[in-house]
């Protein structure tokens, strides 16, 4: 299967192949904490609307089965 | 078929919760209750709880107070996936009303209406998709290579689930991650019946069409999906195979000895790893058979032309989900593929909570990815924040809750009802069928569902008035502005100074 994969990342820029032993490290480091806030937020979104008792939602959700 | 006609039912889980006074918020309204708050403004607008709406699909509560909706039929894969997003938008708007109708009667609380296909108990209800098939069809051929297809299909477009406990008699399975959500509720292969039986394919012929020339595959074996794409590589490739079928070209043998034993196989081993036995013997995986399949397909097509324009897409994910699976790093579609973005998601709090796959927080969340209320359920937050790929655009999915797809007949019965609505004419339309009270043996039936224009309808029509003087179709700003629930708006009024003739005895 030789299809790439189309992920919504932006296009590498013309510097990328010959800065790399410099650049990867600390470009490494921004997109690391960049994604770790992302995370964050996330999982703070989550946390405001998901009701606190996880156990008591998950248990009361029954229903009667459908075709 | 090079065109096809395309619909999918979907079952929605429905739950209350009411607002506590004091501390955390508790069980509310049993299902069957909240359902019939749902359906009130239904049942206001149509007088049965089982109706055809102005955009020519079917709103209805089925066995055990499912709220159901099934599409319209379409042509187009994104007409069909339009369609069933607007289901969602639809069941939303009906939950928001139902909320505030409960809070009229003292109940303040929440509706939840989740567009999955299991609850914490093990019930599970469905997502069914209907295909029209010739009837020239040889049906062992199709079932023989269609079933292969379909046990292993959860790997493209399950829906993913955390399983928290063992449910394969004979086998300790701890918690883990699964493609499917119905597999383990998949009883048969081939069967007539639905509910008690639940086979994978369907075989109850009504075709609603015409019987000689048509049948309507039933497929019940499918998750309910949230993802746009994933439902455009799920209606995609069964589309495709479904060609291959009707054209006669080998297929290769991949028959399974035991589907049942296979489909859950597959489903309980994320690795992809797990081995099922054809009938002559063979071990396979969920992706040999898969890219088996594939490859057949892109010798196909490029045989015999793509016959609509998102078939490179579909074949490009097909390729690409396969080998995620085959390769174990799902990176390459978790932005794309229900399962595969599920569990990214549920690996990530996981991680940040440092929570076993048991833990009641993962179950809920998986829940909650199915939840349709946009600001609250989790897909909606993934797309949001770009973790989750669209196919369509806001606009175009509020449309197609306000009016039928164009490419089927769908676009007949919807100016049917609305314009004998806006005269105040008594009619009953179902998938086939439009007829006017008063003249009931002049009832239309569109036995072809590609018929976009029915000269008999219109004439039918015509005899409630002059509509090219008196009839007038509202803009979408007028129908957003009714008091009810956009889908069930007027489409037209009658101007004023109209008076319709007298009925003909």
């Amino acid at each position: 299967m030789s299809t790439q994969p189309q992920r919504g990342r932006s296009a590498h820029g013309p510097g990328d192949e010959e800065g790399a032993d410099q650049d990867v490290p600390a470009a490494g480091n921004v997109q690391a904490t960049q994604q770790a806030q992302e995370l964050d937020g996330l999982l703070d979104e989550i946390d405001s609307v998901l009701e606190s008792n996880a156990e008591e939602f998950v248990r009361g959700f029954v229903q009667k089965g459908g075709q | 078929m090079d065109r096809r006609v395309y619909g999918v039912e979907t079952e929605f889980g429905i739950a209350h919760r009411a607002t506590a006074v004091d501390g955390a918020p508790s069980r509310g309204l049993a299902p069957d209750e909240v359902a019939r708050y749902l359906f009130r403004p239904v049942v206001d607008w149509g007088r049965s709880s089982n109706v055809f709406i102005p955009n020519g699909s079917r709103l209805y509560l089925d066995v055990g107070s499912h709220p159901e909706y099934a599409t319209a039929e379409c042509a187009d894969l994104l007409e069909l996936i339009a369609a069933d997003r607007a289901g969602e938008r639809i069941m939303d708007d009906l939950a928001r009303r139902a909320e505030q109708a409960m809070a009229a009667d003292g109940l303040d609380g929440t509706v939840y209406l989740l567009k999955n296909n299991v609850d914490s108990q093990g019930n599970s209800y469905g997502s069914h998709e209907n295909y029209l098939i010739p009837r020239t069809t040889h049906f062992r051929r199709l079932s023989t290579i269609l079933l292969p297809f379909l046990v292993t299909r959860q790997i493209l477009c399950g829906a993913g689930r955390v399983v928290t406990e063992a449910e394969e008699a004979g086998r300790e399975l701890g918690p883990h991650y699964a493609f499917s959500q119905r597999a383990d509720h998949m009883w048969e292969g081939v069967s007539s019946a639905t509910t008690r039986a639940r086979p994978i394919i369907n075989t109850r012929d009504e075709p609603h069409a015409d019987a000689s020339a048509h049948r309507r595959l039933h497929v019940i074996v499918g998750d309910s999906n949230m993802s746009e794409t994933t439902q455009l590589l799920r209606y995609g490739s069964t589309d495709l195979i479904l060609r291959m079928i009707e054209s006669g070209v080998p297929l290769g043998d991949f028959e399974l000895q035991n589907p049942i034993r296979a489909i859950r196989a597959i489903s309980h081993d994320i690795t992809g790893a797990a081995t099922v036995q054809t009938r002559d013997g063979r071990e396979l995986t969920a992706v040999d058979v898969q890219s088996g399949l594939l490859e057949r397909a892109r010798r196909f097509v490029d045989r015999e032309g793509a016959h609509h324009d998102h078939l490179e897409q579909v074949l490009e994910l097909w390729g690409r989900t396969v080998e995620a699976v085959a390769s174990g790093d799902h990176s390459a579609v978790d932005t794309e593929i229900d399962w595969a973005i599920k569990r990214r998601l549920i690996d990530d709090v996981a991680s940040r909570g440092d929570l076993g796959l048991g833990d009641p927080r993962l179950g809920q969340i998986d829940m909650a990815y199915h939840d349709i209320r946009p600001d609250r359920g989790l897909h909606h937050m993934l797309v949001r924040r770009g973790r989750s790929q669209s196919l369509l655009s806001d606009e175009r999915i509020d449309a197609a809750v306000l009016n039928p797809p164009t490419g089927t007949r769908a676009a007949v019965r919807g100016r049917f009802l609305s314009t004998a609505r806006a005269f105040g004419a008594g009619h009953a339309v179902d998938w086939v069928h439009h007829k006017l009270v008063d003249r009931p043996l002049e009832a239309i039936m569109l036995k072809d569902p590609f018929e976009t224009e029915s000269f008999r309808a219109e004439a039918l029509l015509d005899t409630l008035g002059d509509r090219e003087a008196v009839l007038r179709e509202l803009t979408v700003a007028e129908r957003l502005d009714q008091p009810v629930p956009p889908a069930l708006s007027e489409r037209y009024e009658v101007t004023a100074g109209s008076v319709p003739p007298p009925p003909v005895i």
